[in-house]
């Protein structure tokens, strides 16, 4: 019985195979990072994001609840990632008595644009909550929060029939000064596990966690969940509002859409 | 005598795979690299991972690479945790890109799962339509009853010619449908589970594998079996005729020889046929 390649490979065979082949890896790792790195590549990629969106939204009913869960699954620890102590003067300020006199202003595209104290918001309609926190980075932690739903406060101040967008500015600056921001859809402000968290595990939000503010949307990942609010805007477009994208990690190659 | 092996459909799904595999495999270890542990349950608790890769500073001083599995420290410089000067899981070659840069590596990651899920669905249609599941594929009880000397065959790389040879043999039928229809579907499943808005609108599904967390190792553990199965794949396609096994999965054609004899008749079939 001829059988052509049942030889064992010579070492010289071998090499020449293992060479061909770090070779090709080698060209083919460098030609995908050289990919990575032009303009039109990621864009393409970037069109997904789309599909992933609108198939999910297809296949998930507008009002579909993030699960929640119950006191037994609270994580032991739950991680703070980001920035733990903004560092700006006014924010320190602020932290200083308590948040006493912190005000959240929301503005923009509506008929009554209001600010709200501490207090004040704790007398919204409430919701409390045990849900996971689902990181981009891969890792999940499970956490009770209780804060003001959204919908009431946008209900307070009646949104213009133009506003697309409810934009959350932040009290946190990177080391470039470039402040932290998110934006969500109206679909997403009205869900009713979409609140304005003023506790985390029935205590007072620590700084760490956003003091004295953190938003809560159910449905999306971490990046998602801004800490330390000052300001809400209701906007037609984002495209004005600092690298256009609609967030801060959206400004630096994230998708908007953090379904997935 | 020459057979018309693989049908194009088949032929291309199965190149689109190498490049989406490829490619989802070296972005996911990317992604992993984000946070290069692993954990049982629906939540992360640090201080109880199922498998992490962290680089730990020795008294000497020196840098060193350690991955524990189920609280078991092994050494792994130079690979993982810590390699080429940098703290990381995976080494850069494994990753795509190949610096740490996570939002890159998830838009890879998603616009070839894309490719990934639509070609397998249209390969388990095919399949399914076309009866080359039924009748090429599925194990049937006369291939299981010679399992045990099929095993035997490949493990002392003896491989079926002539007649015997037209068709796949018990273990490949098995390990083809195990990854078509077993750690395919496993894969995709395990990924939609790490997705918050496909869970809200789909609880039971990261329940099925117990919780994002366990779906995110379950994810992970399926990464290698593909892996597993490509390293086995290659080892059979080299030893069983490297050129005839590529030139049939490009052109279609597969030569078979004749048990004792040369294929110097070469008899063509009916690509229908």
């Amino acid at each position: 019985m001829t059988r052509r390649f049942s030889k064992t490979p010579t070492v010289d065979r071998r090499r020449f195979l293992t060479r061909a082949l770090q070779a090709t890896g080698f060209l083919l790792l460098a030609g995908c990072d050289s990919l990575s790195r032009s303009d039109w590549f990621p864009q393409l990629l970037g069109k997904t994001e789309n599909a992933s969106e609108k198939v999910q939204r297809l296949l998930s009913p507008r009002q579909a609840m993030a699960k929640e869960f119950t006191p037994d699954d609270l994580s032991p620890v739950f991680p703070a990632n980001g920035t733990s102590n903004p560092e700006s003067e006014a924010y320190q300020a602020l932290a200083k008595n308590g948040f006493a006199d912190w005000k959240l202003e929301i503005g923009g595209l509506v008929h009554d644009p209001a600010s709200f104290s501490l207090d004040e918001l704790r007398a919204f309609p409430s919701r409390t909550q045990i849900t996971r926190h689902d990181c981009v980075e891969g890792w999940s932690a499970i956490a009770k929060w209780k804060g003001a739903r959204l919908s009431a406060l946008l209900e307070r101040v009646r949104p213009l029939p133009s506003a697309r967008y409810v934009v959350f500015h932040c009290a946190d600056p990177d080391e470039d000064g470039q402040p932290y921001y998110e934006s969500i859809d109206f679909e997403d402000a009205h869900h009713p596990q979409t609140i304005l968290a003023y506790e985390i595990n029935d205590t007072a939000l620590p700084i760490q966690h956003g003091a004295p503010i953190r938003l809560r949307v159910e449905r999306q990942l971490g990046y998602k969940q801004a800490k330390y609010l000052m300001q809400i805007e209701l906007v037609e477009s984002v495209e004005s509002i600092a690298g256009g994208r609609g967030g801060y990690w959206e400004d630096r190659g994230y998708e908007w859409y953090a379904g997935i | 005598m020459h057979v018309y092996r693989h049908t194009w459909p088949v032929r291309l799904g199965h190149w689109l795979n190498l490049l989406c595999l490829f490619v989802l495999i070296m972005s996911g270890l990317q992604i992993f690299n984000a946070h290069p542990a692993l954990y049982w349950g629906d939540r992360s608790d640090r201080d109880r991972p199922f498998l992490s890769m962290r680089a730990v500073i020795t008294e000497s001083g020196e840098r060193r690479g350690i991955t524990t599995v189920w609280g078991h420290p092994f050494d792994t410089t130079g690979v993982l945790g810590y390699s080429s000067g940098m703290r990381r899981g995976f080494p850069s070659w494994a990753t795509l890109p190949g610096p740490q840069w996570l939002a890159m590596g998830r838009r890879w990651h998603l616009f070839f799962a894309w490719i990934f899920v639509v070609n397998g669905l249209l390969f388990w249609l095919y399949a399914l339509f076309s009866r080359h599941f039924w009748k090429d594929l599925v194990p049937k009880w006369n291939d299981l009853r010679h399992i045990g000397r099929d095993l035997w065959r490949h493990l002392t790389f003896h491989h079926p010619t002539g007649e015997e040879a037209r068709h796949y043999n018990v273990m490949q039928k098995m390990a083809y449908t195990g990854i078509v229809f077993g750690i395919g579907p496993l894969i995709v499943l395990t990924g939609l589970s790490m997705s918050p808005a496909f869970d809200a609108a789909f609880p039971w599904l990261p329940d099925l594998f117990g919780g994002r967390q366990s779906a995110r190792t379950v994810h992970f553990l399926a990464c290698f079996a593909f892996v597993g199965f490509a390293v086995v794949h290659l080892v059979m396609v080299a030893t069983t005729g490297l050129v005839n096994n590529l030139r049939s999965m490009v052109t279609g054609w597969f030569v078979i020889e004749q048990g004792g004899g040369t294929d110097d008749a070469q008899v063509f079939q009916d690509p229908n046929g």
